[in-house]
């Protein structure tokens, strides 16, 4: 059992007792919702003739099914606009603030809990979204939750969880140029698999965390859910703190002491039990990219798509399936595979410096021919902000299509998505059969910079060969 | 608030590790206010692709309650649709080698036992359902053991869900409002509370 992690100590500081069955009864300090799975947690609430407990500890957004092009309502999708106006209506009849389409602060929920400073270091954090853990990167524990669970939180502001076990996963060096946030977790995720995390919170640790900024650990504690693990942290540090500092929710004045305080003190000790520790190393990491229909289907960008024999015999099944699906033959190398459509964006890879780094790539260079390429803001701050550093004139200028914030083809809710078989770059985070809107649509992960190369080359390339002939 | 205790009836095999959120109910099918009608919509795509030949469309296994799955199964997104999908096609109770977390957790605040059992049972399970799809089955969660036909074996479930189950206490909401009391006194240890209070 782990002892004085900060999962621990914010475990500990959040419970409010223990349940008949065992469970503990957890407060959530935040609670974010938005379309997908919170009208029928209303419903239910309505049904039960209970009300919401703490109204100023949710906020609300709209994501999921947001055009990015025809913003215009009614939307049209008339079951997206029915989405709308449930979310409009049980917000304002349960004082719930709302950031909507247009108010300047509305986008993809896990991108604008952070860039408003709601998401602070020691709180416990739940939403009806498994990215969730993306909040972690602040030194938070945030719980993707389902919706009858949503409505548990509408109710009481608590949760019935059980603990999870702690694992240390330290890296630690410097990484190579070329090689992202994206590539850490594509990498921890193809060596410990998809389900190596059931069971566990990931406690990213080492240097290499360390010298990541704010959003880049989030890119990997966003992924922490494709590893199987619930959720994943960093523990705060002056990184964390400058992030915060001046943020419209965060601390101010004689607040703002108290609380460095608070964090510096829900740290993880020197001395911390853990139930497991992993360690890699930085240096080891490449590029990497999804061949397959699982996110821990990778491989580095100059290996090739793995031989059956060459996998432990549990994972061949699966990698007889990815092989069908993706139409990829083992033993090919993956650099090279021609692309369809080049999608730039999502909880994982959709924050301002992400756009910087694709933006690197495209500059002063054309999105090859036949390649429909296209970058979603996360959020309405960072599009105004990518706007204001003239990023959308590089993607503009290099063929990209310059859309308007939302989840876009992460899962492709909205009228964004792949048509037929078509095989897609893509900065998300899900390569599932059928992720991104088309039943036989095939989806490759990888950085965002990856990604503008390979909209530039037309194809899988090596971010760091570009990067060498600028 | 019922108890469960055992799940009696027919099973359905369904092979694979891995089975995501995605396949149950794709994502097109999340547009929507309610979860009524997703029963007919579970697994819509790979049911297109395979022809009437998915054990969901296959005659033999229509009217069955018990899923019999392999390894990570409903891994992905944290869609309640995903259980709820499965639950309104007529499924009680699901045997697996093993879940995913928030998948599991859906299922239990449904009332629907996921258990787990090693994987030659599993393979077993789904051998026999497959040659004898009229064979009953029973998950018992009071005796922590799986019976299809002649064949037995022992099942696991973690020990807080397991006591919802039994106790008829698997709907935590009642439970968790009733401490309101203790909630508020949580609440008011805690310090970011008071320095981030997030109405606008
Ligand atoms: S961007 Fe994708 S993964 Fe993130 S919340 Fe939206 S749909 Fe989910």
């Amino acid at each position: 059992m782990s002892k004085g992690t900060l999962f621990d100590k914010v475990w500990d500081l959040h419970t409010v007792g223990t349940l008949a069955s065992g469970q503990t009864q957890l407060f959530i300090g935040l609670h974010l919702i938005h379309e997908v799975t919170s009208p029928q947690a209303f419903a239910m609430l309505r049904e039960r003739g209970l009300k919401v407990l703490f109204p100023n500890r949710t906020i609300a957004t709209v994501d999921h099914i947001v055009p990015t092009e025809n913003q215009a309502r009614p939307f049209a999708d008339s079951l997206a606009e029915e989405m709308m106006q449930a979310l409009e209506k049980n917000c304002q009849d349960n004082d719930i603030t709302f950031y909507n389409v247009g108010c300047g602060n509305q986008g993809i929920v896990h991108v604008i809990a952070p860039e408003l400073g709601l998401t602070q270091p020691g709180m416990t954090i739940a939403c009806g979204d498994s990215h969730t853990s993306t909040h972690g990167a602040f030194g938070a524990i945030a719980f993707g939750i389902g919706t009858s669970q949503v409505r548990d939180v509408l109710a009481s502001q608590t949760l019935a969880l059980s603990k999870l076990k702690v694992r240390k996963i330290e890296v630690n060096g410097t990484l190579n140029p070329g090689v992202y946030a994206k590539d850490v977790i594509l990498h921890i995720i193809r060596t410990l698999g998809v389900k190596g995390g059931v069971g566990y919170a990931y406690e990213y640790a080492g240097t290499t965390f360390e010298q990541m900024s704010m959003e880049e650990r989030m890119t990997v504690c966003n992924m922490a859910i494709e590893g199987g693990a619930r959720c994943g942290y960093i523990n705060p540090d002056a990184v964390t703190f400058e992030y915060l500092k001046g943020r419209d929710f965060a601390p101010h004045g004689a607040s703002w002491d108290k609380a460095v305080e608070w964090w510096t003190h829900i740290r993880s000790d020197a001395d911390a039990d853990y139930d497991d520790v992993v360690v890699f190393d930085a240096a080891e990491i490449s590029p990497t990219v999804t061949w397959g229909i699982t996110p821990g289907q990778g491989i580095a960008i100059n290996q090739p798509v793995p031989l059956p024999n060459d996998l432990p015999a549990a994972e061949r099944p699966i990698a007889e399936e990815a092989y069908q699906y993706m139409d990829l033959s083992p033993g090919t190398p993956i650099q090279g595979t021609k692309i369809d459509v080049c999608f730039i964006g999502s909880c994982t890879n959709g924050r301002i410096s992400d756009l910087r780094e694709a933006a690197k790539i495209a500059k002063g260079r054309h999105v090859a021919e036949g390649i429909k390429a296209f970058v979603v803001p996360g959020s309405e701050r960072v599009k105004q902000q990518a706007e204001a550093e003239g990023l959308d004139r590089i993607f503009l200028d290099a063929g990209f299509e310059w859309r308007e914030p939302g989840c876009s083809m992460c899962l492709a809710m909205n009228p964004d998505k792949l048509q037929g078989r078509q095989i897609s770059a893509s900065s998300s985070n899900r390569n599932f059969k059928g992720r991104q809107g088309s039943s036989s649509g095939r989806t490759l992960l990888m950085s965002p910079a990856m990604v503008a190369a390979a909209a530039i080359t037309g194809q899988v390339s090596d971010v760091r060969s570009l990067l060498a002939s600028q | 608030m019922s108890q469960v205790k055992t799940v009696l009836g027919r099973g359905i095999p369904l092979v694979g590790n891995d089975v995501d959120t995605d396949r149950i109910i794709p994502a097109r099918f999340l547009r929507c206010v309610t979860f009524d009608g997703l029963g007919e919509q579970v697994f819509a795509d790979d049911r297109a692709q395979t022809h009437g030949q998915h054990p969901f469309d296959q005659p033999q296994y229509q009217g069955a309650n018990i899923l019999v799955v392999n390894g990570n199964f409903g891994c992905g997104s944290s869609r309640e649709h995903a259980p709820q999908a499965i639950a309104k096609w007529g499924i009680q109770a699901l045997v697996g080698e093993s879940f995913a977390e928030i998948f599991l957790g859906n299922c239990v605040a449904m009332g629907i036992p996921c258990v787990t059992a090693d994987p030659n049972t599993v393979k077993q399970l789904q051998e026999r359902l497959m040659a004898s799809p009229e064979v009953p089955i029973q998950v018992n969660l009071d005796t922590m053991q799986v019976n299809c036909g002649d064949f037995s074996a022992p099942i696991v479930m973690g020990d807080g869900a397991k006591n919802m189950f039994l106790a008829g206490t698997w709907d935590a909401c009642g439970q968790l409002v009733a401490q309101a009391d203790a909630i508020r006194k949580t609440a008011a240890q805690l310090p970011y509370l008071s320095w981030s209070d997030v109405v606008a």
